[in-house]
């Protein structure tokens, strides 16, 4: 297991594989374009079967030059065709290990691990593709060399574990099949439309009609138009529902597709050295979160959804999920639920003896004047240019502004509790973060200049991941509020954080 | 204008709300040559702009580069010594605050506790007048870098110093 190892030899079809999905459309280009007459066909041939040759080739050279070991502290990966770069990894400093195994390299049995380390996006060491035996015990081995340095390194059989760890995870949270339909439900999406609009474009390149000709579409229209006027109105409402019902399906269609695809098989376990999140029905990803990496919590919602009382669960660490900033660890459940996650993390929820404390009310009414005068200054306009009657829609818009903001004041609220800070906020449903003190790196007082006149402040904690703001604080209160805060930070130095006790 | 190195560890219990330490004045200089700096180009365009359109003499000689002279006497006269004025420091045993901005006031406190690295900085102006800028860098993401510009740079390697040496003897 130590000497310098290769990845699957399968990666190598696969990146042959890749370089032929990236010819494909220039080849195309080519056989449709005008470029070298009759013979076009066999330079798009020649182009394409090029591409792929050089493609292949290269994917085996990168393969061959591609090894990684795995030390007794670290694990090292040494790369590149021409100019080589070697990098280290300390076990210490890996944040999580995740195994993500898209749809082709899976047929294959094969997955993509990846070592979070928290340098931030790109630079983190991947290993693209083991097998899926391999990516296990890779990461069994990184958790064990990690937690219990020495005396499991020399670990001759590392499969007896796996077995004794699986057995002892306590799943935490799944999401089953008529549950994610619900989740679908709400994840409402009109995104199909960019898809199409995209499509459309790609037509206009590769047909003859041009797609974005604005008079084309106006005499479709007129003609269409004229056979919907002459139905008359009851006809017209009827059809301008049915279309309306059809974007509500459509929407809610491509909500669901798009929750199942990424959330199918959604489990949380946890076990004995920390949390483990499984999901996805084409790409299947498998991530593992060591406890003491959580830095904090956010229980977001939705509009729709807070009045079903469904909220969604992340934490917050240094590691990146999928290009979001936070781990979601429950997308979809009762705040019931989402308790004894909570707890398993090392925190705790808020609840009936949290003192939670409002924004400042001039901070409420600040708010709505800035937001309604922008829709007030519209109104001006419109009233002095447009034609009458149309300046209503600016004046409404303001109205809504002005009872939007008034009722985001009912979720903006913050809390500090002997080891926690709380922070809530959100205009028509709230957003709740929670972290803890200890875990905190610095605050900041930030006051603009109709803050300081209005005597408030937004306190802004520094929290490794993430973001903590409390916004609207009065401004003793804020200083109040960081004295504390900081008494806590100060009394532990950061190479102790992940010793210290929750 | 010599700043003594006073890293004074003064009461741990000081006031994170008291008046900040004033920076070395030569940090309001230093300001004012870059925006000298960045003002020249501005005054070169405007006398451009005036020779282009000498001839079509719409409006009154000298109205465009007029303007833009006044602005730019004003903003390095007159804001580099309120800038100088609304920023400060004050460190205490554990803790850095640094204190800044004109219209939006900031006011940061890090631990040391939780700093993972620092630098000190001197750019060429910096180097003229004899200050420095001290950053220290933190894991969060919210200000994971706060920066301390004119500090006198004796005074900036002796922060330096000092805050390293807490690190260590918190981990050791």
């Amino acid at each position: 297991m130590n000497g310098p190892h290769r990845t699957a030899p399968v990666s190598v079809i696969l990146g042959a594989l890749g370089s032929i999905r990236s010819a494909i459309f220039p080849a195309i280009a080519i056989a449709f374009s005008g470029i070298g007459g009759d013979g076009r066909f066999l330079i798009a041939i020649g182009v394409g079967a090029a591409s792929v040759v050089i493609g292949t080739a290269l994917s085996y050279a990168r393969w061959r030059r591609l090894t990684y070991t795995i030390g007794e502290t670290d694990i090292r990966v040494e790369s590149g065709l021409l100019s080589r770069s070697a990098r280290s990894v300390p076990y210490e400093r890996i944040q999580d290990v995740s195994l993500e195994a898209k749809p082709l390299p899976r047929l294959f049995g094969l997955v993509a691990v990846k070592f979070e380390t928290g340098a931030g996006g790109g630079d983190d060491l991947a290993l693209q593709y083991l097998t899926d035996a391999q990516g296990e015990r890779l990461r069994q081995l990184v958790r064990e060399r990690r937690d219990d340095d020495v005396t499991s390194a020399s670990g001759a059989g590392p499969d007896a574990p796996i077995r004794a760890d699986a057995d002892a995870d306590e799943v935490l949270f799944a999401l089953p099949p008529r549950r994610l339909v619900t989740f679908g439900l709400f994840e409402f999406s009109l995104a199909v439309f960019a898809v199409l609009g995209g499509l459309l474009q790609y037509a206009d390149n590769v047909t003859d009609i041009d797609v974005w000709n604005v008079d084309l579409w106006r005499s479709w229209l007129e003609e269409q138009g004229s056979a919907v006027a002459s139905l008359g109105p009851y006809a017209q409402a009827a059809g301008a529902v049915a279309g309306l019902l059809g974007l509500i399906v459509i929407g809610m269609t491509t909500g669901v597709v798009r929750t199942v695809l990424r959330d199918w098989g959604f489990t949380l376990t946890r076990g004995p050295r920390g949390f483990r999140r499984q999901r996805g029905l084409l790409t299947r990803t498998d991530v593992v979160m060591p406890v003491h990496r959580v830095q904090g919590l956010v229980i977001g919602t939705g509009v729709v959804r807070y009045r079903f009382g469904w909220h969604g669960l992340s934490f917050v660490s240094l590691a990146q999920d999928s290009g979001g900033e936070s781990h979601v660890v429950a997308p979809f459940a009762q705040m019931d639920e989402i308790a004894p996650i909570v707890s398993a993390a090392g925190f705790r929820l808020p609840d009936a003896g949290t003192q939670w404390h409002r924004a400042s009310k001039a901070h409420r009414t600040d708010m709505a004047i800035r937001d309604a005068a922008i829709f007030a200054g519209l109104t001006v306009v419109a009233a002095l240019f447009a034609p009458t009657g149309l300046f209503l829609v600016p004046l409404g818009a303001a109205v809504l502004a002005v009872g939007a903001n008034l009722y985001a004041w009912e979720f903006r609220r913050h809390a500090i509790d002997a080891a926690q800070v709380y922070a809530s906020q959100g205009f028509l449903s709230p957003t709740q973060t929670i972290a803890s003190r200890m875990k905190l790196h610095s605050v900041e007082i930030a006051q603009g200049p109709l803050a300081r006149l209005r005597g408030y402040a937004t306190v802004q904690f520094g929290l490794a991941g993430g973001q903590f703001a409390m916004h609207g604080v009065p401004l003793a209160e804020a200083r109040a509020l960081r004295a504390s805060v900081l008494e806590t930070i100060a009394a532990t130095d950061y190479s102790r954080l992940d010793q210290a006790p929750q | 204008m010599d700043h003594a190195p006073a890293v004074t560890p003064a009461a741990a219990s000081i006031d994170d709300d008291d008046a900040p330490t004033r920076l070395h004045p030569n940090y309001a200089h230093a300001l004012r040559v870059r925006t000298t700096l960045t003002a020249i180009p501005f005054l070169i365009g405007a006398l451009v702009a005036e020779a282009a359109i000498r001839k079509a003499a719409l409006i009154p000689q000298g109205l465009i580069a007029g303007t833009v002279l006044v602005i730019a006497l004003a903003l390095i006269i007159r804001v580099p010594a309120r800038r100088y004025n609304a920023r400060g420091y004050q460190i205490s045993a554990d803790r850095l605050r640094v204190v800044r901005g004109l219209l939006f006031r900031v006011d940061t406190v890090v631990p040391f506790g939780r700093v993972q690295h620092i630098d000190v900085q001197q750019d060429p102006i910096e180097r003229f007048f004899g200050i420095a800028t001290l950053t220290i860098h933190t894991a969060g993401n919210h200000n994971a870098s706060v920066s301390l510009p004119g500090l006198g740079e004796p005074l900036a390697r002796d922060m330096r110093e000092a805050i390293r040496g807490h690190i260590r003897r918190e981990t050791v």
